[in-house]
């Protein structure tokens, strides 16, 4: 089959990833894997974004595809019912405003900067290597730890889904996924 | 009996589990499948030829192959 451009994204999700054990404050990229996504389902009304441009799920379908990391089999069926799914976007939603949160803090000046990423919500992973100080806001760089948390962890959990499952099961219960699909939902009915 | 009648083999989306990622449609060998309005994955049967690549890849596991009389 005929490779796009689009098809390479994967380069740029490892790549991302990799930037983020270098120097944290690249972690801010990865509001383009928000913006983009919702603006498409928003504007377009499709989820484009899954459907072509998505790295992470590409990177998910090599290591599992061609690297054979993958058992491939069905996912369970209680992790596609929109329970699951509806349940994990709305857990994602409060993790996501508790670290806005956390960023407003050091904002504000009432807490100090933590340089840790924190994986699976639990574990502080000292991180201040990819800290050099900087000539912008201390929450600024809170704000690039905690997102590359998020960024970090839901990457782990595709890992791990993936090497049990199919390779993309990751996309199953996306949290974007789920979101996008719900925009494009309520569009349709719109029409 | 209609002699024109014939078993084939095409693929079928459970529609109410489909997260609509679009991995089907990107191994689809004939260009049966797309996302509908970004809201699930419909196939076009006149193109489908029921090969199963995308029953395969769904990482939802919602697409089945069954044999239909057309």
């Amino acid at each position: 089959m005929k490779k796009h451009w689009y098809d390479y994204l994967w380069i740029a999700s490892l790549t991302y990833l990799i930037l983020g054990f270098f120097n944290i404050l690249f972690a801010w990229l990865g509001l383009l894997c928000f913006f983009i996504p919702l603006l498409i389902s928003l504007i377009k009304g499709t989820k484009g974004y899954c459907n072509r441009y998505c790295g992470r799920g590409q990177l998910f379908a090599l290591l599992g595809g061609r690297f054979g990391l993958s058992r491939k089999k069905d996912i369970p069926r209680w992790m596609k019912s929109k329970w699951f799914r509806y349940g994990f976007l709305t857990f994602f939603f409060v993790m996501f405003f508790q670290m806005l949160w956390n960023t407003y803090l050091v904002f504000s000046g009432v807490q100090d900067l933590r340089q840790v990423v924190t994986l699976l919500w639990t574990f502080k992973l000292p991180w201040h290597w990819a800290y050099h100080g900087t000539w912008i806001h201390l929450g600024v760089a809170q704000f690039a730890f905690g997102f590359y948390s998020v960024m970090l962890t839901s990457t782990v959990l595709g890992l791990v889904t993936m090497v049990f499952f199919k390779p993309r099961s990751w996309c199953v219960y996306c949290p974007m996924g789920t979101m996008t699909q719900l925009i494009c939902k309520a569009k349709k009915k719109d029409v | 009996m209609d002699t024109k009648t014939k078993k084939r083999r095409k693929a079928f989306v459970d529609t109410n589990d489909c997260v609509a990622c679009g991995c089907c449609v990107k191994v689809c060998p004939k260009h049966a499948m797309e996302i509908w309005k970004g809201v699930m994955a419909k196939v076009d049967m006149e193109r489908c030829v029921g090969c199963g690549k995308c029953a395969k890849e769904c990482p939802a596991s919602v697409i089945e192959v069954k044999e239909v009389l057309l």
